[in-house]
């Protein structure tokens, strides 16, 4: 995996020796392309900042929302149902528009960019958690919560130290793909002017007029950040399946 | 066998009826199993051995009629779940031990969180009852490391950290390979030596003439037979039940 990216990205560079390509926007050996580079790079913080907080929000969401989805009472199951079929429908950068005009209207509020990004993507986020919750607990063996209730655990104490941190690692390969799904979604943020890295981009091909080699270095620092999220990951369920030795 | 003849019941089963929807998995069954009583349950597959002793700890809910437990009628009540609490325990034919903690969190969870013991006292506690069961050396390892037998018996040490004064027992060796049942019954075997009130639905027989006081049969829902063993393997009363016993004891 990692092999094939890199050919392919040395095809690209290699490839940019030729006419058509204009490097020198982005060459840290030269003063303007380091500016130009640092001024691109600098849109990371927020990518991250802003995914990390939007996916924390959206797990402790998901999960809330989640656990009436188990409840064998069917009014609370159905208001799981209502939630997460209404936030599914409606389109990422939509939600991202109508929290940062909308809300602020109907509340009196004003929002910065940063909270509308994290709230419209932490919702949005919320209902794919929370199905990825409910699979994930409801494939949980039956006698796991009998045993809870003969040493007598109550409801929470069964969730937190029996079933969650056995669903928790079957759906940690899920819950790694929501993080990589919220950073790309993240770009979309970008519309309503928040610093982040594809707003950088933008700003700088307005400026430079050199789009292909912009847009180029965009796309490396997502793959450069979603590698080593998905390597994040990887290690940490290697980690937490080691301990149960299996 | 003394024991079980004195006193007032501890379990006391009245007429007790569970629907599973429209199916009647229990018709009107009543026992009483007295303090220190070895009740051995058995009966085909299906004849509501399991409901029965899950719903001394309303692990189902019957439907009809009551259960006295320690003088408390269960019910959807605190009083109910306290008594539970604090006398009954019991061992699965999975073991369902928690995969995820090792053997010795297996074992202080409950006394942690529910009975509100000190860790130190309950890690004393885990240990003193591995060492009953004879596996101390095993704390640290994770159940999937353990053998069956031996995960049945961290089963029953982490029921025992309860201190119960009654464990169900449902087929506790049924899940494992023949040559592991005897270090779980061999464990059972002591146990019913300190006095511990057991119900246990098994369908081994030996394990069953050696421990119990009492011997019940059930078939589709009731209670057919409740007999003392001498009478229950000789004798017993209903065709249905020698016909079973005539079955099981061919093998
Ligand atoms: N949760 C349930 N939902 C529906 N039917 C059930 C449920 N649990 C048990 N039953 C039914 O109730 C009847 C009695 O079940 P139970 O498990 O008590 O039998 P058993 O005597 O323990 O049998 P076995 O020896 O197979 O364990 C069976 O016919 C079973 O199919
Ligand atoms: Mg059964």
């Amino acid at each position: 995996m990692i092999r094939i990216t890199t050919v392919i990205l040395i095809g690209i560079v290699l490839s940019g020796c030729s006419s058509n390509w204009g490097w020198y926007v982005v060459d840290p050996t030269k003063a303007s392309g380091w500016v130009n580079l640092k001024f691109l790079l600098s849109g990371m913080y927020y990518t991250i900042l802003l995914s990390l907080t939007a996916i924390l929000i959206s797990v402790v969401v998901g999960l809330l929302v989640a656990l009436p989805g188990l409840s064998d009472k069917p009014f609370l199951r159905r208001l799981n149902q209502v939630y997460v079929e209404i936030v599914r429908a409606v389109p990422i950068l939509v939600l991202i528009l109508w929290v940062y005009y909308g809300l602020p209207q109907v509340t009196g509020l004003t929002i910065g960019v940063f909270w509308a990004g994290v709230i419209a993507l932490a919702l949005s986020d919320s209902a794919f958690q929370a199905e990825i919750f409910r699979a994930g607990i409801q494939s949980i063996n039956r006698g796991q919560y009998e045993a809870a209730h003969s040493i007598s655990l109550n409801y929470v104490d069964t969730m937190r130290f029996v079933i969650l941190p056995q669903a928790i690692r079957r759906i940690l390969p899920a819950l790694g793909n929501q993080l990589v799904y919220m950073l790309k979604m993240s770009s979309l943020v970008s519309v309503i002017g928040m610093s982040e890295l594809t707003r950088k981009a933008n700003e700088l091909v307005v400026s430079e007029y050199r789009p292909l080699e912009i847009y180029t270095i965009l796309v490396l620092e997502y793959l450069v950040i979603i590698l080593l999220v998905s390597a994040g990951v990887r290690w940490l369920e290697r980690r937490l399946n080691a301990n149960e030795h299996n | 066998m003394t024991q079980a003849q004195n006193g007032n019941p501890v379990i006391s089963i009245q007429k007790v009826s569970k629907f599973f929807g429209a199916f009647q998995a229990l018709k009107d069954t009543s026992l009483n199993v007295k303090s220190g009583e070895r009740v051995v349950i058995c009966g085909p597959s299906g004849s509501g051995k399991s409901t029965l002793i899950r719903c001394i700890n309303r692990l189902e809910k019957h439907n009809a009629g009551k259960i006295i437990l320690n003088g408390v009628d269960l019910g959807d009540n605190k009083e109910s779940m306290e008594a539970i609490r604090t006398n009954v325990g019991m061992v699965f034919q999975q073991f369902n031990l928690f995969p995820h903690l090792s053997v010795l969190d297996n074992l202080t969870l409950g006394p942690v969180r529910s009975r509100k013991i000190p860790m130190e006292d309950a890690r004393k506690l885990a240990m003193k009852f591995l060492e009953r069961v004879r596996i101390p050396d095993q704390a640290h390892k994770y159940p999937a490391q353990l053998s069956g037998g031996q995960q049945q018996r961290v089963a029953i040490a982490r029921t025992l950290c309860m201190e119960p004064k009654i464990i169900l027992f449902d087929e506790p060796t049924s899940a494992l390979d023949p040559e592991m049942i005897n270090e779980v019954l061999d464990v059972m075997v002591e146990l019913a030596g300190t006095g511990m009130t057991m119900l246990c639905v098994t369908h081994e027989m030996g394990f069953a003439r050696k421990v119990a006081d009492t011997m019940v049969f059930m078939d589709h829902g009731e209670i057919v037979e409740i007999s003392p063993p001498e009478k229950f393997f000789k004798e017993p009363d209903s065709q249905r039940c020698r016909d079973f016993l005539n079955q099981i004891l061919q093998h």
